[in-house]
């Protein structure tokens, strides 16, 4: 008998797309948390991720170590590491939260150039300006009929999450909206 | 497009990251188990519906995901003021120009 063997795949494996002005790719593939949790908990689950959980609205924090927090709500952040598992960091931290492994609900898409802004324009209605969506800034929000966590990592550079079954749709829009994102 | 303030996010937000709630301020009656079917059907089913101000839950589904309150105009459409849930009943007064503003904010 042969033995079985399980192969991670992505439902954007191998495609890449973009235009002059902006490169668009899938992240890699990374562990997620979805978390909940009051102002009381907020030091012992700190200590366990070995970050400061951001409390201001769109803001993100990102470890020396790449791991990433993003505030979604009040009381919910989303964590982002493509190396260690903070499900197990907090797997024995004892305080009242509720963590939920998101980790093959999500797929990530980077669009990163000087087009990068306009493609994603084409079809998420907020403010992505510099003022009011500066480097670190993140947000869930929608992207044509779709929705998405975004992030921007850079200057000229976002960090697009959004439900492994909606990964095609929204390569396929931003590849369509590159087309004319230096128009 | 419409923008709407989050009170929970502090900023105005397209939209279409919102979704209506229903109508705010309706209070569960206690204990419900003793109100009669007339009763009962006052609270769950009848809604004012007025032409003008109406104080409404919306829901920051696509964003902060936290429901909040809302006065809006059903004429104009135009958001008066929100605020965090559980919060008190904001008053609204209109001005002699017709427009309607939160108690005590001015002109
Ligand atoms: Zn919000």
């Amino acid at each position: 008998m042969a033995e079985a063997v399980a192969t991670r795949t992505s439902p954007l494996d191998g495609l890449i797309a973009g235009s002059v002005g902006v490169a668009i790719a899938q992240a890699a593939p990374a562990h997620r948390i979805s978390l909940r949790v009051g102002a009381d908990g907020i030091p012992a689950l700190n200590k366990a991720l070995g970050l400061d959980l951001p409390t201001e609205p769109k803001k993100s924090v990102t470890a020396k170590s790449g791991r990433m927090a993003l505030w979604l709500g009040p009381d919910e952040w989303l964590v982002i590491d493509e190396k260690g598992d903070p499900m197990a960091d907090v797997a024995g931290v004892d305080a009242f939260f509720s963590v939920v492994d998101v980790s093959h609900r999500n797929t990530a898409i980077k669009v990163a150039g000087r087009g990068a802004r306009a493609t994603l324009e084409a079809g998420c209605p907020q403010d992505v300006t510099d003022d009011a969506f500066p480097i670190g800034a993140c947000s869930r929000t929608v992207m044509g009929k779709i929705e998405i966590v975004l992030m921007r990592t850079d200057a000229n550079a976002y960090r697009i999450e959004c439900w492994r079954s909606f990964a095609e749709y929204a390569f396929e829009f931003l590849s369509d909206a590159a087309h004319d994102c230096m128009a | 497009m419409l923008l709407i303030h989050c009170p929970y996010c502090g900023e105005d937000r397209p939209e279409l990251e919102f979704r209506h709630a229903g109508e705010a301020h309706v209070v569960r009656p206690d204990p419900i188990s003793e109100i009669s079917d007339e009763e009962f059907e006052a609270y769950f089913f009848i809604r004012d519906n007025p032409k003008g101000l109406t104080y409404e839950r919306w829901r920051h589904m696509h964003g902060c995901a936290r429901f909040f309150n809302a006065v809006r105009d059903t004429v104009s459409d135009k958001f008066v003021t929100t605020y965090k849930a559980g919060n008190p009943k904001v008053e609204i007064e209109r001005g002699e120009d017709g427009i309607a503003r939160v108690k005590g904010d001015g002109q």
